[in-house]
């Protein structure tokens, strides 16, 4: 076994050229993940507001983009936006921004989903008293049924960030110097030990991913909890698992 | 934005057979490594609910691992590093034939055992406990007890989500074209290098994607429609 080449390019593994160059390795992987995920977020809740709203030429643009994302790869996505984005925009795009775009419009369809479900989980009753209580719908929106249905919703957003963290090794494809590009290239100028580097790119995976999960599984914990009973919890965590 | 659509050309000749092999390759694999993690699936969640405590945790750090790793470096942990993980017979098994098809599927089916043993197990909780023991009590052993009682009735709630995991494993199958597997989105990228057409080829293979992924979320709402209903609790 060689595991001094994984030892001796971990500082190349966790930051990239990182002072004397650009920066990469983990350290782009997860800021690609949350930039990705802040943007997502908008996107998700605008298109999941769309997606329920009463008038046709709102609720259907945004069916077709939810579906039409659902049904697609990311790695076809990022392809696209590789090869659109200079025939738009008359110039090249560095390959960072432009898997950063592709990750927003996917995981967007996906947190809209996310945002549908929320809000439909919330009780009629409340957008109804809010209503006779005076506010329009969009105050009643924005006040009453959304912080709460967004508060339940927390859980899935990690889940949704803990996908898209394994999504941005990806962006490996058009050559970002993240984690997974940053493993392929230490593998490639090595030879020797393959199935070390890959199973420590695994583990620094691992311990992000699998941390940000068990927050997500205390979270939905506590949030059900002060809600309803243990019932409920049970019947979250039974529809969770049958959704990822 | 300038560009003349040049539809015909992924439309006829050698460009539209690419793509339609892609298509084949990309059922292929995914309908292969379904079958295999389902199987892979059901053994986990089994040796999961056996109630030994070693198993337990061996079954639960498998599932955890393979859910929280990217697929695409499993993928390059099986490819490049089969070599030294793997022993040699089935190494050289593998090189004979067709090595990264064998290693896609390998890596795809490990990785979506992982999310169906969760789902599995999520049937097998609903199923009321006493079914287990009543059948226990009739004198069948715990794996005829299981294989007899438990999955079937679990099988039949878990089918709407074991679908829509296919339809992950197709979109997941397209990583595999990392390590040189011919399927579809493999195909589009071939015809763009040839001949710089690459939003009529993307486009021809996003709609196989989107068509596949009409086709199977259909057949969930039929199996909801008209077999669901019929499972009393």
């Amino acid at each position: 076994m060689h595991w001094e080449v994984v030892w001796n390019n971990m500082d190349y593994f966790l930051l990239g050229r990182y002072p004397a160059g650009p920066l990469g390795g983990l350290a782009l992987s997860i800021l690609l993940a949350l930039g990705g995920i802040f943007l997502a977020f908008w996107i998700g809740i605008i298109f999941g507001l769309l997606r329920l709203s009463k008038r046709w030429y709102l609720r259907i643009p945004s069916i077709i983009y939810i579906e039409i994302i659902r049904g697609t790869p990311l790695l076809l996505l990022i392809f696209w936006f590789y090869f659109l984005a200079p025939v738009i925009f008359h110039r090249p795009m560095p390959e960072a921004r432009t898997t950063l775009m592709a990750f927003a419009v996917f995981t967007g369809a996906y947190v809209a989903e996310i945002v549908r479900a929320g809000i439909l989980s919330i009780p009629k009753g409340q957008m109804e008293a809010a209503r006779s209580s005076g506010l329009n719908h969009r105050q009643a929106m924005t006040y009453i049924v959304l912080p709460q249905a967004l508060r339940n919703m927390i859980p899935s957003f990690v889940n949704q960030f803990v996908s898209l963290t394994k999504d941005t090794s990806l962006a490996y494809i058009i050559g970002v110097q993240e984690l997974t590009r940053a493993a392929t290239q230490v593998n490639n100028r090595s030879l020797t030990a393959p199935a070390e580097i890959f199973f420590a790119i695994a583990v620094i995976y691992f311990i992000i991913c699998f941390s940000l999960t068990q927050t997500s599984r205390w979270l939905e914990k506590r949030l059900s909890y002060r809600t309803a009973g243990k019932i409920h919890q049970k019947a979250i965590e039974l529809l969770d698992d049958s959704l990822e | 934005m300038n560009y003349d659509f040049n539809w015909m050309i992924v439309l006829t000749g050698e460009y539209r057979d690419w793509l339609i092999q892609g298509l084949v390759i990309t059922l292929k694999i995914s309908g292969i490594s379904i079958v295999l993690s389902m199987i892979l699936g059901t053994i986990i969640t089994t040796l999961r609910m056996t109630g030994i405590k070693i198993l337990e945790w061996i079954t639960i750090s498998f599932i955890e691992f393979f859910r929280n790793t990217p697929l695409l470096i499993q993928l390059f942990f099986w490819y490049f590093g089969s070599d030294a993980v793997l022993p040699d017979s089935v190494n050289q098994w593998l090189y004979a034939h067709n090595y990264e098809f064998a290693v896609g599927v390998l890596a795809l089916t490990i990785y979506t055992s992982a999310f169906i043993a969760e789902e599995i197990r999520a049937g097998i909780i609903s199923i009321p406990k006493e079914q287990l023991e009543a059948s226990r009590a009739t004198g069948l052993s715990f794996v005829q007890a299981y294989a007899y009682v438990v999955l079937p009735q679990a099988f039949r709630i878990v089918i709407p989500t074991l679908i829509s995991q296919f339809l992950n494993l197709t979109k997941n199958s397209s990583l595999a074209m990392t390590i040189g597997v011919m399927e579809l989105t493999y195909m589009a990228r071939q015809i763009e290098s040839y001949s710089f057409r690459g939003f009529e080829a993307f486009t021809v293979a996003t709609l196989m994607y989107i068509c596949l992924s009409l086709i199977i979320s259909l057949c969930i709402n039929i199996y909801n429609k008209k077999f669901l209903r019929m499972i009393k609790y």
